[in-house]
Parts: structure tokens; C-alpha cells; sequence
């Protein structure tokens, strides 16, 4: 048996979603062509952003659609950047954003933009003060939604606010969000002033359970931003390149099933995860969650098992069949100390021995009760 | 049993974990990630921690069908390889950091891991056989000399033996290993041997030494102690060296010389004829049995002091103070740091460090 616990890894492809992409399939032609099997090509485009517009709250003509999260990130924040004021000079970058966000803008550094770093709480939760007080003359500013290890979401709302007061633009990183709490693209850009204010928010297809290699930028029509591909005028100028009809179906498909169902997902899974943290916890006393205990994402139970080697963790699980995460960036396959766990103010040990255990759509009892089983003896066999 | 295979993405332990899988055992595949700055793509035949060789490891085990791993040991690496070999130069002394890693790493800290997570034995592809003797397992030679590995396994002590697996061992040569890896389908099977120390990318140890050591100008010397040259730092130079002397008085032979001794205290490079190179006698603390401690306080036995060196016949004495060893003929090229390994015809007995030697030539030979 197999136990799926990673589901803000990659989220299994919806049938709605598989369904969307094989009918897409079957249309002809390329969706910029002028002719009859062109046209059908762009109208079924054009009906996915619409449809991907309505979910996301903006209008179609701001989805620029992505190869993913990370292209949507690249985009919006090289994009910002290229086109900031000539006297703007910085980045505003919390500490515990995703590595899509920090490694670009570590790149952008390297290129001569001066970063301002943001505390995060010991939840991982950004400091909205000290967040507020970095963006006076900030070329860009970035946030996550909610963190992608912990779950802890952010205030949005409040974020978004704060950068449309200081005249700063800011993109909004809800790849972990998406699917899992409401977002309104035009709520939270609010009455912002042109190209400032919340003026680009991600997403990525396959953590609602669209194709991996299909992702979304919200773009705001006010945005200044230089684009990153050239080459064809697709989709504003913004993003150059063949159109993907089909993946535009599926992620369409899959944002109105996710939508549809979120509420209850919402409430099925944060029992579940309480379940399994309340378990885990019983069996394993010295067990601490990370991360916001209320103001979380429903499905995201990420827990500290202090002294353990997360390697030795993750090998044991996966021989009892259960697929968890450290949560944190990879090279090579191996896990790197989670910085945004040393970011919430814990040790590199600490951070090495943080495991994430995420629940989604197909999750049942009996992943949580296969982890309640094997957790224990992995945890005395994995601690030093 | 339950066998944890170290693959580092060459072709010797893929073809070792493919025989462990073909014996029957319950194989799982590990590639330790020994470097965290380790480059992305393999280099000629240097270095094994790219990200290229992990990812060959993992082809190797996909082929198997065995479940992989990659498991990060940068920090105990650095600690205990890296860190050693500097400050092992820093006292002027020459460590050999495959068997450090052998020490410390493959068969400390992976083996404790292994154990720990319920596997029998660690297999890795090194050139060396177990037998069951009358005490317990012996390590021994492989059957192929010139791929032997004994001499880095010599740090090896009993449990860790009995906690090992060496499918290669008693293979004839490494060509059969390469044929069988091809055979077998294996996509690393003509890649290049690895030599020279993993963790000096370009391979260029005394740039790499200079830089981590520090290189400070100092003087050469002579036997009797009068200044000869002078040098641009003291770890750059080897025992047995000849080339890169440059020195300013000749000889009053006119013979060459070579060094005999590097002092780091005094950053000075002593000097001398090649007969000087000659060591009567090697002895050392710091020393360990690969099995149960011999009966005798002093035995006759063979020792060799490098890897690829040959094993020349010798007596030991033990003593409280460690292990000294009387070579039946001088030793050439010992530096103190060199592991000295103990056998009795195939069978390794231990080692020792090498703290001290004695000239087969007095000074004023």
C-alpha cells in the first residue's frame, strides 16, 4: 500500500482536469493561426482564461498563462524589476518565501538590486510592520500567500494594502494558497493606484491537480512590466511562445473543481490534519508543529521532531509506503536545511529534522492511520 | 539481509549493488552527497559528489529496481576529511583522505546510519575480500593486486567488518567488472576511474593546500642544518621530493637531493641524498585491529605504506606506546600522517598512523 502525504508537492491530475486536457487535445491548429482550425484552437484558449479569470478574480486579458509557478515568479518579479522607476533600487524579500522567489531575486542582487530582507515571525508569518517599513522607495516587493513548508498563511489583504499606501508594486506568490483559501485577484488589488499595489499574483496547475507545466501570472492591466520571453506577441508581449490550449483547459478545469469544492475540502481536511497532528503527537510527545496552529492551510501539518535526522525519517516512512517532504528545496535530491524553518528563529539542527506531511483531495483516514502507525518506531530509529 | 549499497555513480559499486540484488539480498541504494557546492555536470575522472554522478547512481539502481536515496554527509565529510587532511598538512604531516573517509564516513557514520535504520550490512564496490576465519571475518586482499583496495579498508576494526560487503573482491580484474557492467546494461560502464582526492576538483592538491593553508615564504636546510634554499611555503613539499627545489648552494657531492622531512613549527623543508630517504623504522600511536588483537607482542609481518606501494616483509612490536614496525629492508617515501598497514600474506592485520621514523643513515653519512 502507498500512502500519498505530499500533495503541495504535486497534487494528483484531477479526472476533470485529464478530461479537459484530452479534449483539448483533439482540437487542431495553432491558437495565433488566422485560419478556421486556428480559430477553434483560440476560441477553447480564450474560453479556459475567461474561466481561469472568473476563479482567480481578474479579468482574461490579465492571465498570462505560465509554464508554472516558477516561470510566473521569474516573470513578475524580472519583469517588475526591468521596469521600475529610475530611482528605485530595491527588493523587499521576506525571509521565508519560496526558493522560485528567493534565487531569482538572489540573481537580481548579483545584477545590482540591493535587497531589503523582512523578518518572519517564529510562525513563519511575514512582519506586516516591518514589511510596511521597508517599501518606501522599493522598486518591488514579493510575499507569499501562504508558506509553502509551514502553511502559515499571511494577510494578504493587509500586505497588498500596506504596498498600495507606500506606491510600491507587489507580487503576491499563492501557489501554496491556491485552491485552499479564497483569493480575489481584484479584492485584494483593492483601489491601488496604477502599476502599483498588488500587480501580479502566481499560481502553478499542479498543486490543484492540473498537468505539471501549466501555471498562471495575473498580470493587473495597469502592471508595468518588461517581459521575459521574446519572440511573438502572445498574450500581451508578456509571454512569447505557442500558446498551450490544452494545458489551458486543464488548468481551467481544474481551478472551477477546486473552487467548487473548497469549502468542504476545507473542513474535511483540517480535521483530517488535526487528526494526524493530535496522533502524531500522542505518539510522539516531543513533537512540536510548525507554523500557525489556526491561520494554516487545511491540508499542511508540518511538525518538528526534535534530534531526528530528516533523511533517516523520510526513508523509513517511504518503506512503510508514506510519501512526506521536508518541505525544503532539493539539490541533487537531497534536502537542505529548511531556511525558512531557520527563518522562524530554530537551529540548522532543528531545521534538518522538520518533516511536512500535506493532504489533499484523494487523502483518507487511512493515510493518517498509516502514518499514526509507523511514525513512532521511525522517530526512535531515526534520532541520533 | 537487508543491504545498504553505497553507489557513487562508477562502475564499481554499481555492479556491486547488482550482485547483492543478484545474491537474494534486500538491496536499497544510497549516494552520499559529500560536497554541497559539488558541480552539476562530471569532469574528466575527477571527483564523484556531481550532480551528474548522483544522478547515474540513481539510473544504476533504477535499472535494479532497488529503491535509492540520496543522503547529504557534507557536514561530517568536511569535518572529519576535509578539516583533517588541512590541519594534517598544517602539522606537516601527509594523511590519505580515501581512507579518513573509509574511517569516518562510509563505515562510521553511514554504517551507524544503516544499522540504526535496521539494514545487516553496508555494500560498497572497493577491490577487497571477507573470509570467515577461526576468530571471526579477516580482511583480506582482493584476488585482483593491481585494483586491491585493502590498504584504504586497513582502519577498519571488527565490527565494522562483520557489518560489510565487498561483492567485488574476488573478481580477477577490473575488466571483468567493466564487461559485466556492460553486460549487465549498466550506463556507467566504460565511465573513467576516479583518482586523486575527490574534494580538489581540478586535482591541483598543492594550489588547493596554499590556499586553505596559507603559504608563507621560509628556508630550506640541510641535514646539518645550514640554509640551502628557500621555499614559498612548507606544506607544498613531500617526503621523496625532488622536483621544485630550486635550490641556491649545490651539493657538496653534486648529487641531487630530495626532501626528508617538512617542519611546520619552523616552516623549514630539510633536505638531503636520496640514501637519506632510507627509513630503518616506523612507529606510531594512534592504531587499530581489523579483528581481534594479536596474541604476540611482537610477530613478523609484511607492511606498506601507501596505497599502490608494495608490501615489504617486517617486524612488529606492540607495546602501551602503539605499534613499531622494522622493515627487513628501508622504506622509501614514509612521511609521517602515511597509515602504516599491518598484513600477515593477504590477511589485514591493522595499522597504525605513522608518528615518528628513523633514518637508515645517520646524519653525517
Amino acid at each position: 500500500m502507498r500512502f500519498y502525504l505530499d500533495h503541495a508537492a504535486s497534487s494528483p491530475l484531477r479526472p476533470e482536469a485529464r478530461e479537459a486536457w484530452v479534449a483539448a487535445s483533439e482540437v487542431v491548429g495553432n491558437a495565433s493561426s488566422t485560419h478556421g482550425a486556428g480559430q477553434d484552437a483560440r476560441r477553447l484558449l480564450e474560453e479556459s482564461r475567461e474561466q481561469i479569470a472568473q476563479m482567480l478574480g481578474c479579468d482574461p486579458i490579465e492571465v498570462v498563462l505560465t509554464s508554472g509557478g516558477t516561470e510566473a515568479i521569474n516573470t513578475a518579479l524580472r519583469g517588475l524589476w526591468m521596469s521600475r522607476d529610475a530611482d528605485a533600487d530595491a527588493i523587499v524579500l521576506p525571509d521565508a518565501e519560496h526558493h522560485a522567489t528567493m534565487d531569482t531575486v538572489a540573481a537580481l542582487h548579483t545584477g545590482g538590486a540591493a535587497v531589503r530582507a523582512v523578518p518572519v515571525d517564529a510562525a513563519s508569518r511575514i512582519d506586516l510592520a516591518a514589511f510596511t517599513a521597508a517599501l518606501p522607495g522599493a522598486a518591488v516587493a514579493t510575499a507569499l500567500v501562504a508558506n509553502n513548508e509551514t502553511g502559515t498563511i499571511n494577510d494578504a489583504d493587509a500586505l497588498a494594502r500596506a504596498a498600495s499606501a507606500a506606491g510600491v508594486p507587489l507580487h503576491l506568490d499563492a501557489v501554496a494558497a491556491c485552491g485552499h483559501v479564497p483569493l480575489s485577484f481584484r479584492m485584494l488589488r483593492g483601489d491601488a493606484p496604477a502599476a502599483t499595489g498588488l500587480v501580479a499574483l502566481s499560481i502553478a496547475g499542479h498543486k490543484i491537480g492540473a498537468p505539471v507545466g501549466t501555471g498562471a501570472l495575473v498580470v493587473a492591466r495597469s502592471a508595468r512590466m518588461a517581459p521575459l520571453l521574446h519572440g511573438g506577441a502572445q498574450q500581451r508581449g508578456l509571454r512569447a511562445g505557442t500558446q498551450d490550449v490544452p494545458g489551458a483547459a486543464a488548468l481551467a478545469a481544474a481551478l472551477t473543481a477546486s473552487e467548487a469544492e473548497r469549502e468542504d475540502e476545507a473542513v474535511r481536511l483540517s480535521a483530517l490534519r488535526d487528526r494526524l497532528i493530535d496522533g502524531i503527537r500522542q505518539v510522539v510527545p516531543q513533537a512540536e508543529l510548525l507554523g500557525d496552529p489556526v491561520r494554516r492551510l487545511p491540508g499542511n501539518a508540518h511538525l518538528l521532531f526534535p534530534g531526528a535526522v530528516g533523511e533517516s525519517l523520510l526513508f523509513l516512512l517511504d518503506m512503510a509506503g508514506i510519501a512526506a517532504s521536508t518541505g525544503s528545496a532539493c539539490q541533487a535530491g537531497v534536502a537542505e536545511p529548511s531556511h525558512v524553518v531557520m527563518a522562524m528563529g530554530r537551529s540548522e539542527q532543528d531545521a534538518r529534522s522538520a518533516l511536512r506531511f500535506t493532504l489533499g483531495r484523494t487523502s483518507t483516514d487511512a493515510d493518517v492511520d498509516a502514518v499514526l502507525a509507523a511514525i513512532a518506531d521511525a522517530y526512535a530509529r531515526a534520532s541520533r | 539481509m537487508r543491504v545498504l549499497a553505497a553507489m557513487s555513480g562508477g562502475v564499481d559499486s554499481a555492479v556491486a549493488a547488482a550482485r547483492a540484488v543478484e545474491a537474494g539480498h534486500d538491496v536499497v541504494g544510497v549516494h552520499l552527497a559529500l560536497s554541497r557546492a559539488g558541480g552539476t555536470l562530471r569532469t574528466g575522472s575527477r571527483g564523484c559528489c556531481t550532480i551528474e554522478d548522483a544522478l547515474d547512481a540513481r539510473r544504476t539502481a533504477d535499472l535494479l529496481g532497488i529503491p535509492f536515496y540520496v543522503w547529504d554527509f557534507s557536514e561530517r565529510f568536511r569535518d572529519d576529511v576535509i578539516d583533517d587532511f588541512i590541519s594534517e598538512y598544517k602539522a606537516g604531516r601527509t594523511p590519505n583522505p580515501c581512507l579518513r573517509c573509509n574511517e569516518k564516513i562510509k563505515f562510521a557514520a553511514l554504517l551507524e546510519r544503516a544499522i540504526e535504520l535496521g539494514f545487516d550490512a553496508v555494500c560498497t564496490g572497493h577491490y577487497a575480500t571477507l573470509v570467515d576465519g577461526a576468530d571471526g571475518l579477516e580482511l583480506h586482499r582482493a584476488s585482483d593486486a593491481a585494483k586491491d583496495q585493502s590498504y584504504v579498508l586497513g582502519v577498519l576494526n571488527a565490527e565494522q567488518i562483520a557489518h560489510t560487503y565487498f561483492p567485488l573482491g574476488s573478481t580477477p580484474s577490473k575488466a571483468i567488472v567493466r564487461a559485466e557492467a556492460a553486460e549487465r546494461g549498466i550506463s556507467v560502464a566504460q565511465k573513467p576511474d576516479s583518482h586523486d582526492i575527490c574534494f580538489i576538483p581540478d586535482g591541483d592538491t598543492r594550489g588547493w593546500l596554499a590556499e586553505k593553508v596559507g603559504a608563507e615564504q621560509g628556508e630550506i636546510v640541510d641535514r646539518n642544518g645550514a640554509v640551502v634554499g628557500e621555499h614559498d611555503g612548507a606544506h607544498a613539499f613531500t617526503v621523496g621530493q625532488r622536483r621544485g627545489l630550486r635550490l641556491g648552494v649545490p651539493a657538496a657531492d653534486g648529487k641531487p637531493r630530495f626532501v626528508l622531512e617538512v617542519r611546520p613549527v619552523t616552516n623549514t623543508v630539510v633536505v638531503g641524498p636520496k640514501e637519506a630517504l632510507a627509513i630503518a623504522e616506523i612507529s606510531g600511536e594512534r592504531h587499530s585491529w581489523a579483528g581481534a588483537a594479536p596474541a604476540a607482542s611482537d610477530f613478523a609481518c609484511e607492511v606498506q605504506i601507501r596505497a599502490h606501494a608494495d608490501p615489504v616483509p617486517a617486524h612488529a612490536y606492540l607495546s602501551d606506546d602503539g605499534v613499531r614496525v622494522v622493515p627487513e629492508e628501508p622504506l622509501n617515501g614514509v612521511a609521517p600522517g602515511q597509515s602504516a598497514v599491518i598484513y600477515v600474506g593477504t590477511r589485514v592485520l591493522g595499522q597504525f598512523t605513522i608518528d615518528r621514523t628513523v633514518s637508515a643513515v645517520p646524519v653525517d653519512a
